[in-house]
């Protein structure tokens, strides 16, 4: 029998297998283009090279904030070989179970790799870390992982600076993916506001890895590879002697100091009491302090200056003298009297006693209620419109272009646009036509529905330096050296009344620091112009507000003060604005040491929270 | 019948000799390029694998010349003590074994470990070939066919006992040999059609493979003559298959334990076990599929000097080739395997007694089924089966039957050109 055809079949059957393979070859390597990028994938691994975060000064130069390096522990486990157990507890000081228990942990994370570090311990201590570095050699598979964080030179201005964080979920979706898990990023402040400046931008060098993740060189001799970008360094409007000197002020009071530049719309100083240390939030303990910080019942957290809305009391009479004038039914001639307030129609606004009747120079300097409440009803219940809500509906656009009433823009995250009640709110609260001025009688003198951020304040006192216009308040004076570009912090903001009525108002407001209701805050060769204010409120005792500006020509600074549940705008908030009036102007404030004195001993927070019928909640709308 | 003259060097086959140097050169850059370090590129160093592979080429080449020295009755004399003596080593491995990288099949003799498993392959060869050329040794017998079993399942169930699945597996390639022998070939088809069917029925739906089975047979049978008998042989045909497929299936279904399951769906690329041979076979692929047309270049495969490719000097060595020498030097790869297996296949067939023919056969056959196991687990068209690419792989023993296996085929084949010589 002849087999030998067999070996034909049999040669075919090896060139099928083998035109088999070379087909599969074929797929694999010419066809199937995805093996190219999943090797790729294997060997190559992005490291991210983190770029320092920009600096952040005051307008002087003093540095606030800068960068300070934080050692995280960091672990791979399947490297960990006869370690000393006992000696490294007591280097990093924890027990041996917490030792165990922290294996397990990071043992049950998800997507837990043996080959590829863990984080064991965040944020060591400098001396902890000290210790390690000298060790480490003994405590293989431990490594100490470099990355930075912020430091605040003083622990001042917390409500300005802000805080940063690690970027949230939603964050790193809406970043495209450039944010990546643990990256910090601003929370709140100008860390926030200018996150895109200081952030800088990340690089990336690209690494060829084993299938162990060890690291094996660059990749195309880092061809490929980008270089990170530091962050802007950002000179801050801030006046930090001025910041520092308004924070002891009102030390141990709720209230806000807001002071502008009149003439650039620069923010001097903001100043949110109770505040807190910055440096509470960075490092191994911001979980611990901001939780403490939350749910502290005074809010130390909460921005008062920009979001907190009070009733400006008489210091809206500044306004009303300026909208009065120009609407025609007030001149520097008219004058009311006065006789313990006023009367109309059954209604009655207290008024204290003093010389009647008055002009407007002397109204304004005496802060009398029963003129200002004519003023108002005179502007409200003008014939020279048809309808109270068409009159009303003018003085609105009037005392909203003092930029009140709505969010100005600052740069700054969690500002408030305060409340000017318009003339639909009170047809829905009393009816179309059913309201007039007396209705509304309040409103005259600052009290009822308004609200006005310190912010607001500030940037109204601005105004009135000016003479008749605003730049938009903000707090970063210049990016790397050169000026913050923004247009909208390069434009005059008029207001809607002419510059030619300002004059009487102003002489008032000079009257008032003179000889008026804050003779308190006078000092010998500065013109002061001010107005004093004290708002009654639904929560307690009134606030005392004060709002000025100086010298009277060619003012240098604008400035707002409240001080929550306080009293009379004389006795606390004028004095204060005084003094930082004078430390900005002639960089003294030791020229009345008593004064500085029962300020920076005043605790009100103490006392009110000891008086249970009042609570220290803020109104808020 | 056998003449009483000494082969010269000029009789034996250059293109055997020349393809088995390539292949061991090749593989040895194959060896080094998968432990290079660029931070530290040795020459030599005897305590890495590519030293000891070359130190092994050394010993190959001068035992192969050992054989090509010998009187060629030697083999066919000695065939049995050999195939006992190789059989007693592998018992051996039983008392005098050591473990090494979870395999229990080493022997340690001084310095060297060896691996007799390796070694029965040849022995094997040589006394199937010597009892099946026996006089009055007629395949058809029972008794022959009996012993034949028993010659090739002996040493098969030993290494499986030692666990070594995929070195047992070789000896099926034997059914080649006897089927060359006169095994009638619907055996063999049987076998392989059984062993497909399997998978086919774990792989897809029974009830689609009936589908297709109905329609092949309808189309065969438009295409043939509509004999009586050959309608019933497909219609039965397709019967038999469709049950079997059916029972496949149930016995998957109901009857396997679940980690079973897992394990025969891993294998059969169903489940992708990323740490275990789903994991070897996808790195496998990524490292021979990223070679491109031209390859990264010799020293260059990312993959495998990353250690990304598990088994990269042993049973996964095709996956450099694949790598640094991209779709040309795998298509030369295959073209060279397929030109030594036609020029083995071709010698034995033109072999004038027929001991050398089968055992030519039985080269042929060990070869094929090495190369189509190994090269096709690395393409992840075969299942992960440890066995190595026989002259590539890192592996003193390995290399050393290889070569002994071959090399004993030159020599005979060397004698027949001899004999023609004599003839003349």
């Amino acid at each position: 029998m002849d087999n030998s055809y067999k070996s034909k079949i049999l040669f075919a059957v090896f060139l099928i297998i083998g035109i088999t393979y070379l087909s599969r070859l074929f797929y694999l390597q010419i066809w199937d283009e995805s093996y190219i990028r999943y090797a790729q994938n294997n060997v190559l691994q992005e490291q991210t090279i983190y770029p320092a975060r920009g600096l952040i000064y005051d307008r002087n130069g003093e540095l606030l904030v800068y960068n300070d390096a934080i050692y995280d522990l960091s672990v791979i486990p399947e490297q960990v070989k006869d370690l000393d157990t006992v000696a490294f507890c007591e280097v990093l000081a924890i027990s041996k179970e917490d030792f165990l228990a922290r294996f397990q942990k990071i043992k049950k994370q998800k997507g837990y790799v043996p080959y590829r570090p863990s984080v064991f311990e965040k944020q060591l201590t400098i001396p902890t870390y000290a210790r390690f570095q000298e060790m480490l050699f003994d405590f293989k598979g431990f490594y100490v992982e470099v990355r930075t964080d912020r430091k605040y030179k003083h622990s001042n201005a917390a409500h300005i600076m802000g805080y940063i964080g690690e970027v949230s979920e939603k964050m790193i979706e809406k970043s495209n993916g450039y944010y990546r898990m643990g990256d910090f990023i601003g929370i709140s402040g100008v860390e926030r506001s200018y996150e895109n400046d200081l952030g800088g931008v990340k690089g990336i060098r690209y690494l060829l890895v084993d299938s162990k993740s060890r690291a094996q060189g660059r990749y195309k001799n880092g061809e490929f590879d980008t270089a990170a970008i530091a962050g802007k360094n950002i000179k801050l409007s801030i006046d930090y002697k001025l910041q520092e000197l308004g924070e002891q002020l009102i030390q141990n009071k709720i209230g806000s100091i807001v002071a502008i530049e009149p003439a650039t719309g620069e923010i001097l100083a903001l100043i949110s009491s109770p505040s807190y240390d910055p440096n509470l939030l960075i490092g191994r303990d911001r979980g611990k302090n901001f939780a403490a910080l939350s749910n502290d019942l005074t809010k130390p957290l909460f921005n008062r200056p920009l979001a907190a809305p009070y009733p400006p009391g008489s210091i809206f009479k500044v306004i009303m003298s300026l909208v009065g004038q120009q609407e025609k039914v007030l001149f520097p001639s008219t004058s009311y009297g006065c006789y313990g307030g006023f009367n109309a129609g059954g209604l009655h606004v207290g008024c204290h006693a003093h010389n009647s009747p008055l002009a407007l120079r002397g109204g304004i300097a005496i802060s009398c209620n029963a003129y200002f409440c004519n003023v108002y009803r005179s502007l409200v219940n003008n014939q020279h419109y048809k309808k109270t809500e068409l009159a009303y509906k003018e003085f609105y656009r009037h005392v909203t272009s003092f930029g009140l009433g709505h969010k100005l823009g600052v740069d700054l995250f969690g500002e408030g646009g305060g409340f000017v009640p318009t003339a639909e709110y009170y047809d829905k609260i009393y009816g179309r036509y059913r309201w007039q001025a007396l209705t509304t009688i309040s409103l005259g003198i600052g009290q009822g529905e308004l609200g006005i951020t310190p912010l607001q304040m500030a940037n109204a006192t601005a105004v009135v330096a000016n003479r008749g216009y605003f730049m938009t308040p903000h707090i970063v004076k210049k990016i790397n050296n050169r000026d913050n570009s923004k247009a909208e912090f390069k434009t005059k903001h008029w207001c809607s009344v002419d510059t030619s009525y300002f004059q009487i108002v102003i002489d008032g407001m000079e009257d008032v620091v003179n000889h008026g209701t804050a003779y308190i805050a006078r000092i010998p060769g500065i013109a002061i112009c001010g107005k004093t204010g004290t708002a009654q409120n639904p929560h307690g005792k009134d606030h005392s507000v004060f709002f000025a500006f100086a010298p009277k020509d060619n003012p240098k600074i604008a400035i707002a003060v409240v001080i929550e549940n306080a009293g009379f705008g004389a006795t606390w908030a004028a004095p204060i604005a005084s003094l930082m009036i004078e430390e900005y102007l002639t960089r003294k404030h030791d020229t009345r040491i008593e004064l500085v004195e029962r300020l920076v001993k005043a605790d009100l927070i103490h006392k009110i929270k000891n008086d249970s019928s009042t609570t220290i909640k803020t109104k808020q709308r | 019948m056998i003449h009483q003259q000494q082969s010269k060097p000029s009789s034996v086959d250059w293109l055997i000799l020349i393809i088995y140097y390539l292949f061991v050169v090749v593989g040895l850059l194959c060896i080094y390029a998968s432990v290079y370090k660029e931070t530290n590129p040795l020459i030599y160093d005897n305590t890495m694998n590519y030293g000891k592979q070359l130190m092994w080429i050394g010993i190959s080449s001068f035992i192969g010349l050992l054989i090509l020295l010998l009187d060629d009755k030697f083999f066919y004399a000695f065939a049995y003590p050999i195939y006992g003596l190789t059989i007693l080593l592998l018992l051996a491995v039983f008392v005098f074994g050591t473990e090494i990288n979870g395999s229990s099949s080493w022997i340690r003799v001084g310095g060297f470990q060896i691996q007799p498993a390796e070694f029965v392959k040849f022995s094997t060869a040589l006394a199937l070939a010597k009892f099946l050329s026996g006089y009055n040794i007629n395949f058809k017998q029972f008794n022959v066919k009996a012993i034949v079993a028993a010659m090739i399942l002996l040493p098969m169930l030993i290494i499986l006992l030692q666990n070594e699945t995929g070195s047992a597996l070789v000896f099926v390639a034997f059914s080649l040999v006897l089927y060359r022998e006169g095994l009638p070939g619907w055996i063999l088809l049987l076998g392989v059609s059984l062993i497909f069917l399997s998978v086919i029925a774990l792989l897809v739906q029974p009830l689609y493979i009936v589908i297709s089975l109905v329609v092949i047979g309808i189309i065969l049978l438009a295409l043939v003559q509509r004999t009586k008998l050959m309608i019933l042989l497909t219609v039965s045909i397709i019967a038999l298959s469709s049950l079997y497929v059916s029972s496949i299936d149930y016995v998957f279904q109901k009857v396997l334990q679940p980690h079973q399951k897992s394990r025969i769906n891993v294998l059969l690329g169903k489940e992708m076990d990323l740490k275990g041979a789903g994991y070897n076979v996808q790195q496998s692929k990524i490292a021979i599929g990223s070679g491109g047309v031209l390859g990264k270049g010799f020293l260059q495969g990312t993959q495998n000097k990353f250690r990304f490719v598990p088994e990269q000097s042993t049973d996964f060595i095709f996956c450099t080739i694949g790598e640094e020498y991209g779709f040309i030097g795998s298509t030369v790869f295959v073209i060279l395997y397929l030109l030594l297996m036609w020029r083995i296949l071709f010698l034995a067939e033109r072999q004038r007694n027929k001991f050398n023919r089968i055992y030519g056969y039985s080269v042929v056959s060990v070869l094929f089924f090495h190369f189509m196991v190994n090269v096709g687990m690395t393409l992840g068209l075969m299942p992960v089966i440890g066995i190595p690419l026989p002259f590539f792989s890192y592996g003193g023993s390995a290399l050393l039957s290889f070569t002994l296996l071959l090399f004993i085929f030159i020599r005979l084949d060397a004698n027949r050109v001899n004999e023609l010589r004599g003839g003349e």
